[in-house]
């Protein structure tokens, strides 16, 4: 490796090896932990939610319903979408890189409440273990979206049980949301001012306030729909009185900002792997940082852009469709100042930036084809269509997934003390990239055509584009797979990273790899601003 | 339709190259950005690469112009976009005056039609090119979606509610219908087409399938078979408001408010009596829910409808309003 110190030794005494045993895990309240706990709990859930995908992909190779029954497919999708939103791209990185690197960027010991953050993981254990019950035992078929008053009415699956799991699971994104604000508020080092601290922090607190306003709403939102569907209460049923596009109000009023809950943390991270393989400080700090606070804000009040169809007035629509615009804007100032910020830098182009230019890339895409979605008179066309699915792939795995991928290169040395192959990981990166265009650039095309989203039999015309997308969808699991192989491969045979491999600025890099128990020997203190990279050494404490 | 590979969809209605005209200028513009950041990313990572790790980039930190320039610049953009969108919007959620109305309901999994005059076709629906056509129409179960893409227009069929879509065919031929919002198991199956004709063979078409009377004499039935006649006087001395010359108006309300007397009215007036009560009426008509379909419902509408009389209070003995033949356009309101 090109780190600067000479032979690395392994540290003695570490968060990983200084207590033994199922139980040192279990009981654990040291936020490393309970990060790589997460980090088990979601890459199993990726799995899950990946294998529903190849089934979808496999069905839609044909335009006969042939490989699977309409039920089963329609089973296969909502699995995919709950399994992969509620479990995988909420939880990604806020509790797995967040929980890992938050306090150690803050030069704290831990988060503000170590016991909420050990119950915080319990109660999303809980949520997904009655959300796979539901699946096991014979699956749901609601889609996602749980739309009324189909979920509350018409569907024989099982949609309590996965309400139930989503539900429990919501308050393990307060708790975190929680946790984490307050530990930004109360454990940050001496001299660590708001406007020194690492923007993956900003990301992370934005991201808490989203959550903790956002996610109430939904558990709300399934309580309605458990009591219409169990006690007959009407709410969003017609035939009972009540009104079905409440339900999608209040569904997309948490589910919308729910976006921003996956996509500001992976654009935390894009900050510091830009930041710190172009040795250059972010171009344009303060909009960065406050960028992410107006996502989080305008994210609240653009919820009735999935309803444009769904019966809302005409003017309702023009407000909509206009702050839909309005909170494109810090995502478009967000991608111009990581561009800027590479402007006379000295790239060094390691995995983690090959990964967060893959994310760039990805990201562009998914965020300006949004301005087409939001123009109210193609949306009425493109709706519920392909096109819809394949802009939102483009910001969920093309962004959400690429930047987790990019932070978890970049931090991987930290958490495990060993470095993995940077050439590996740029196939990787370049394979992933490759088989997502293919995957879901003919979606696009299909969607204009008029290819509705959630069909199991489709016309013959719609085959050529649909077999693209699914060679694409098997290029796109081998790059998955590789990842899971070569950084399974780093822990058993991964030189030694030593406390700084990529020679990062940040509180982070200053202690050894993996880091000690509590973090840091002495307490840090902060005497300069983020990303001051200087061609000194940076020192190690 | 079922036409073979093509990567772009038909243009087959007086809309449809309104929208596509104004998808190609926002994919323009988003391509020009796209290309823009891509190509400087691809530059910068070539131009200023490096292999040595000490190595470190100039001191810049920001740039207010920069920010300011890249924040305003994309929101004048993004407001020309949202507006031209608006416009395009107003135009496919507005029907014109004179239209051909139409009435479905969906159920799962299939898509019911009537015509005025009392022709019904299931997954099929057949138009005359070149007039416009308004679909009025509601789901008798859970959500669905109209999707007619070659015409570029969709809306969501909702149980209790009235959608509508609307547009004039430009090109004779077989297009696509598609049932776009989830609605169970046979989703992808409830599809069908729409058959765009000459006028002449719409025509014949029309008389060739003729049904059971048309929808206003079906409706004039139920209104009998209901007993809504027993109250509903057409002199106005009855229990209920005479409903002859209602549809269209204005009508105030025990509480003050003033409705306006459309065919969501009407609907909610037959399901739920009590819910917007006509002044100065008492609250005495039970309610129809769960008695009437969808589809009568929608034939007391189209009766009420042709309660027009020119002030003799003939309305209610039999003979609607005189109208003209279904492929004639009526007003609307």
């Amino acid at each position: 490796m090109a780190s600067i110190a000479s032979p690395v030794t392994a540290p003695r005494v570490t968060y990983l090896n200084h207590e033994h045993g199922v139980a040192s895990w279990l009981l654990t309240k040291d936020h490393k932990r309970i990060g790589l706990m997460y980090l088990v709990v979601v890459t199993f859930a990726f799995f899950l939610g990946g294998l529903f995908a190849s089934m979808i992909r496999l069905e839609l190779a044909t335009p006969a319903g042939d490989l699977l029954s309409a039920d089963t497919y329609n089973k296969m999708f909502t699995m995919h979408g709950v399994a992969m939103v509620f479990f995988v791209l909420i939880p990604a990185v806020p509790a797995i890189l967040g929980n890992f690197v938050l306090p150690l960027m803050l030069g704290a010991k831990d988060v503000a409440f170590p016991k909420l953050n050990l119950l915080s993981w319990y109660i999303f254990v809980i949520g997904f273990l009655f959300t796979v019950y539901a699946m096991v035992a014979g699956g749901v078929d609601t889609g996602w979206t749980f739309y009324t008053p189909y979920s509350s009415r018409a569907s024989n699956s099982n949609v309590m049980m996965t309400g139930i799991g989503v539900f429990i699971t919501g308050f393990s994104s307060i708790l975190t949301g929680l946790n984490f604000m307050v530990t930004i508020h109360r454990m940050r080092a001496p001299g660590l001012t708001w406007f020194r601290l690492p923007l993956f922090v900003w990301a992370v607190y934005a991201t808490s306030l989203v959550q903790i306003l956002g996610t109430p709403v939904i558990a709300i939102t399934v309580l309605a729909l458990a009591i219409e569907r169990g006690l007959h209460f009407g709410i969003f049923d017609p035939a009972l009185g009540g009104d079905p596009v409440l339900f999608q109000h209040m569904f997309w009023f948490y589910s919308h900002p729910a976006v921003y809950i996956m996509i500001l943390p992976p654009m935390g991270a894009i900050s510091e792997v830009i930041a710190c393989f172009s040795r250059k400080s972010i171009f344009g700090y303060s909009f960065v940082a406050f960028s992410s606070l107006a996502i989080a804000i305008f994210g609240f009040l653009v919820w009735a852009h999935h309803m444009f169809v769904a019966g809302i007035s005409v003017y309702s629509a023009l407000v909509f469709s206009f702050l839909t615009y309005a909170v494109a804007i810090p995502s478009a100032v967000k991608t111009f100042n990581w561009t800027a910020t590479m402007y006379k830098g000295a790239i060094w182009l390691k995995a983690p930036m090959i990964w967060a230019i893959a994310f760039l890339a990805l990201f562009l895409i998914g965020g300006l084809t949004g301005l087409i979605t939001a123009a109210l008179g193609v949306d009425v066309h493109i709706h519920d269509t392909y096109f819809v699915v394949a802009h939102f792939h483009f910001i969920m795995v093309g962004g959400a997934i690429m930047g987790f991928f990019a932070g978890l290169h970049y931090w991987w040395p930290k958490i495990t003390g060993r470095m993995y192959s940077d050439i590996w990981a740029k196939v990787a990166a370049i394979i992933v990239l490759a088989g997502f265009n293919l995957t879901f650039g003919p979606q696009f095309i299909l969607g204009y055509l008029g290819m509705p989203r959630r069909y199991h039999v489709y016309p013959e015309e719609f085959q050529v584009l649909n077999v693209l997308s699914s060679a694409g969808a098997s290029i796109l699991a081998v790059g998955y797979l590789l990842v899971g192989i070569y950084l399974t491969a780093s822990l058993f045979k991964g030189e030694r990273a030593g406390p700084n491999p990529w020679r990062a600025t940040g509180l982070e890099w200053t202690t050894q790899s993996p880091p000690l128990p509590h973090n840091f020997d002495v307490q840090p203190i902060v005497t300069q601003e983020a990303y001051e990279y200087t061609r000194r050494k940076i020192t190690v404490s | 339709m079922g036409s073979g590979f093509s990567l772009f969809p038909e243009q087959a209605s007086t809309l449809a190259p309104r929208v596509d005209n104004l998808y190609f200028f926002i994919v323009a513009v988003t391509a020009f950005f796209a290309v823009l950041v891509s190509v400087l990313v691809i530059v910068f990572a070539w131009k200023y690469r490096t292999s040595d790790p000490l190595a470190v980039g100039e001191h810049i930190h920001g740039s207010i112009p920069l920010e300011l320039g890249w924040s305003i610049i994309p929101f004048v953009v993004a407001v020309v976009i949202f507006g031209w969108a608006a416009d395009v919007f107003f135009d496919l959620q507005r029907p014109p005056d004179q239209t051909i109305e139409i009435y479905s309901t969906a159920k799962r999994w299939m898509w019911k039609f009537q015509h005025v005059d009392g022709q019904s076709e299931i997954n099929e629906l057949h138009v005359p090119v070149g007039r416009a056509v308004k679909v009025m129409f509601t789901s008798e179960d859970v959500l669905h979606s109209m999707f007619f893409p070659s015409f570029r227009v969709k809306a969501d069929a909702i149980p209790g509610r009235y959608s509508t879509v609307w547009f004039t065919a430009t090109k004779i031929g077989e297009y696509h219908l598609f049932c776009a919002e989830y609605c169970g198991t046979n989703h992808s199956g409830m599809i069908g087409k729409v058959v765009v004709m000459e006028p002449a063979a719409y025509q014949s078409w029309l008389t060739g399938a003729l049904g059971a009377g048309s929808i206003s004499q079906r409706g004039e039935q139920l209104f009998n078979d209901l007993a809504c006649n027993t109250c509903h006087l057409s002199d106005g001395q009855g229990r209920g408001p005479s409903l002859v010359n209602k549809f269209g108006s204005s009508e105030e309300l025990t509480d003050g408010a003033r409705v306006m007397v459309d065919e969501a009215y009407v609907r909610e007036s037959i399901l739920r009596p009590q819910a917007k009560l006509v002044a100065p009426y008492q609250p005495l008509m039970p309610t129809f829910q769960g008695l009437v379909s969808e589809e009568n419902v929608m034939a007391l509408v189209e009766y009420i409808k042709s309660l027009r009389s020119s002030g003799g209070g003939a309305a209610r003995t039999g003979a609607p309003a005189p109208r003209a033949a279904a492929p004639e356009t009526r007003e609307n309101r």
